[in-house]
């Protein structure tokens, strides 16, 4: 990481700048050449068809793949590759698309995991359950009990993930991701798979959270409805290439946009 | 009919004419039990958290023991022994983290497999180049573990209560409530159980897999050294302590890989079996008993039970 060599081109109100970004597995590129940025504070919408890169580009931005070519610009620091713990102890949290739970865990203990990264007493101490320990572990549980009840999931606390039906696992994750209290928040379909309640739910959380803590959020998703109504801007991927980016009017607008959607419709997948 | 008579029925008459000999033998196979509960419980640490059947944990029971005398007899005095034997129990956790999971990891699970092969081998060629082939007596007294016994009057006759025995219960028993505290209450022991659910999720939200796999081996190794001294104190310590620890397999076979209380319940059900095995039925197949009979147990539950009586994972064809 040099930090000296601060990219001019890089907006000071982006949070997170991918410059020229591919990422490729033996023959499948899976993503070619993308850039775009992420301001500070905005909802960022990022679309497209099955298979188009979406959850590659946040694989590469919290350390999980790192882009055969170009960079990755997170608060000013510039990396082309970073460990996922380096990640998240930059701010950066994330939810997956297909829920990635302790399933043997309670709703409260999965949430507190979320804190792992601001809990440091000692081993012994912990044994104990003493001293430091016992007051680190109190004044965590008191930060998860106010994101459990934001989240109205007081009900399930006790209850192990693995046993509660897939929209209230979606809403446990967001729960963990928040846990973290994270400067840039990553959704891969929060929404996937639940009904219209549930969604309103959701897209509920995902706009108090954005504007009543102020965290940047990157939102993958498929429901063009929920899409123009979060977010700030969007950026379409199409086979791993960025097609269009711009505020949800202009990119519905966009011809290219509307043909990559068309053809999807043909093969009939929502959207 | 005889045959059918000494199966099914003499056996039976004898534990209940002689209660006092029965108790002997169920407490001498909880003894055991409790001893293959903590071999398996390395076991079941390592696979949850890692993924990777230890084939090395019956020889880490041997090298802990070995060392632990081994240091005492370049005259190292024995608590300090026992101090930097678990000092070479965390270099050895750290050496395994570095040199064979981090590089195999996302390898299939058969190359990590072959991996704790290979470290089998190299802990016996290390150990025999540095401590010598030999047999060994444990150094019982100077851990001030208590020696002798004691004959309690039971149900009409003498039940006899090896110190050393109480000791192995009792210490083992300290060992599995101390774990099973950690790793329900603390950061570390949910870190620990994140990493055995989901990789992925553990690391984005900042879990280090490489301090959880180090705090793994390390109390796997800590578990094989009490296994060690207690055993060693029963016989010696040598190699042939390895068939010992192999015993572990048809626990985890019965208990499942991946829960601890079913390594528990699961050595106990092998001790016991065995020591009322050899002692009522020994006689009919000419003794002996006690070397198979855990193999066949294990065998009849693979056919029922292949997950085992609490594990949640079919342990897969290799
Ligand atoms: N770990 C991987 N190994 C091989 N190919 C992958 C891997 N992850 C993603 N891909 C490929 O990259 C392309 C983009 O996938 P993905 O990012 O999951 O798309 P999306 O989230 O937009 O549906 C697909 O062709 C997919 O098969
Ligand atoms: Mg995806």
């Amino acid at each position: 990481m040099n930090g000296r060599e601060m990219p001019v081109t890089v907006d000071v109100a982006s949070l997170l700048a991918v410059e020229n970004v591919s990422l490729s597995f033996g023959g499948v590129k899976a993503l070619s050449d993308v850039s775009f940025d992420i301001r500070r504070g905005e909802i960022r919408a990022i679309i497209g068809p099955n298979g188009a890169g979406k959850t590659s580009m946040l694989n590469c931005i919290n350390g999980f793949y790192h882009p055969t070519q170009g960079s990755i610009t997170f608060n000013g620091e510039r990396r082309r590759r970073m460990r996922p713990s380096a990640a998240a102890a930059g701010g950066i949290a994330r939810t997956f698309q297909n829920v990635a739970l302790f399933k043997g865990m309670s709703t409260l203990d999965n949430i507190m995991t979320g804190r792992s990264l601001k809990m440091h007493s000692g081993f012994f101490w912990q044994l104990l359950r003493h001293g430091p320990a016992l007051k680190e572990e109190t004044a965590h549980r008191r930060v998860v009990e106010d994101i459990i009840d934001f989240l109205e999931i007081q009900h399930i606390r006790r209850i192990p993930v693995g046993k509660l039906p897939y929209g209230l696992q979606k809403r446990v994750e967001l729960g963990r991701a928040l846990a973290m209290e994270p400067q840039l928040l990553l959704l891969d379909e929060p929404m996937a798979g639940m009904n219209l309640e549930e969604k309103e739910d959701m897209s509920r959380f995902i706009l108090d959270v954005n504007q009543h803590f102020g965290t940047t959020i990157a939102l993958i998703e498929h429901d063009m409805g929920v899409v123009m109504d979060l977010s700030d801007r969007v950026v379409v991927l199409e086979y791993g290439r960025k097609i269009a980016d711009g505020t949800p009017q202009e990119v519905k607008r966009d011809e290219r946009v509307v043909a990559a959607y068309l053809g999807l419709a043909h093969e009939g997948d929502q959207a | 009919m005889n045959m059918l008579y000494s199966i099914f029925v003499e056996p039976f008459v004898l534990m209940g004419s002689a209660p006092d000999l029965l108790i002997q033998t169920l407490w001498e196979g909880l003894v055991a039990g409790v001893l293959y509960a903590l071999i398996a419980l390395g076991f079941v640490l390592i696979f949850k958290a890692s993924g990777v059947f230890n084939f090395a944990q019956g020889i880490m029971v041997v090298f802990a023991a070995l060392t632990l005398v081994g240091f005492h007899e370049m005259g190292v005095p024995a608590l300090l022994a026992l101090i930097l034997t678990i000092g070479v129990m965390f270099v050895l956790a750290v050496a395994v983290e570095r040199v064979v999971l981090r590089p195999l990891v996302n390898q299939p699970d058969a190359i990590l497999l072959m991996a704790t092969f290979g470290l089998t081998y190299f802990l016996i060629g290390f150990g025999e180049l540095i401590f010598g082939g030999s047999p060994k007596q444990m150094i019982t007294r100077e851990l001030y573990l208590p020696q002798g016994s004691t004959d309690l009057d039971l149900l009409g006759g003498l039940v006899r209560f090896q110190h050393i025995d109480i000791a192995a219960a009792v210490i083992a028993s300290l060992i599995i409530a101390i774990l099973a505290v950690f790793f329900s209450k603390t950061r570390i022991g949910r870190a620990l159980r994140a990493v055995a659910d989901s990789h992925k999720a553990a690391l984005s939200v900042g879990i280090s897999l490489g301090q959880i796999w180090v705090i793994v081996w390390f109390a796997a190794g800590i578990v094989a050294l009490v296994a060690g001294i207690m055993w060693g104190a029963r016989s010696d310590v040598s190699f042939a302590l390895q068939i010992v620890a192999l015993k572990a397999l048809p626990v985890l076979i019965l208990g499942g890989l991946t829960s601890i209380p079913g390594a528990i319940v699961g050595g106990l059900i092998i001790g016991v079996s065995e020591k009322l095995g050899e002692f009522y039925w020994g006689s009919l197949v000419g003794g002996g008993i006690e070397t198979w009979l855990a193999y066949i147990i294990a065998l009849l539950f693979l056919l029922y039970r292949p997950q085992g009586l609490f594990g949640d994972k079919i342990i897969e064809r290799i």
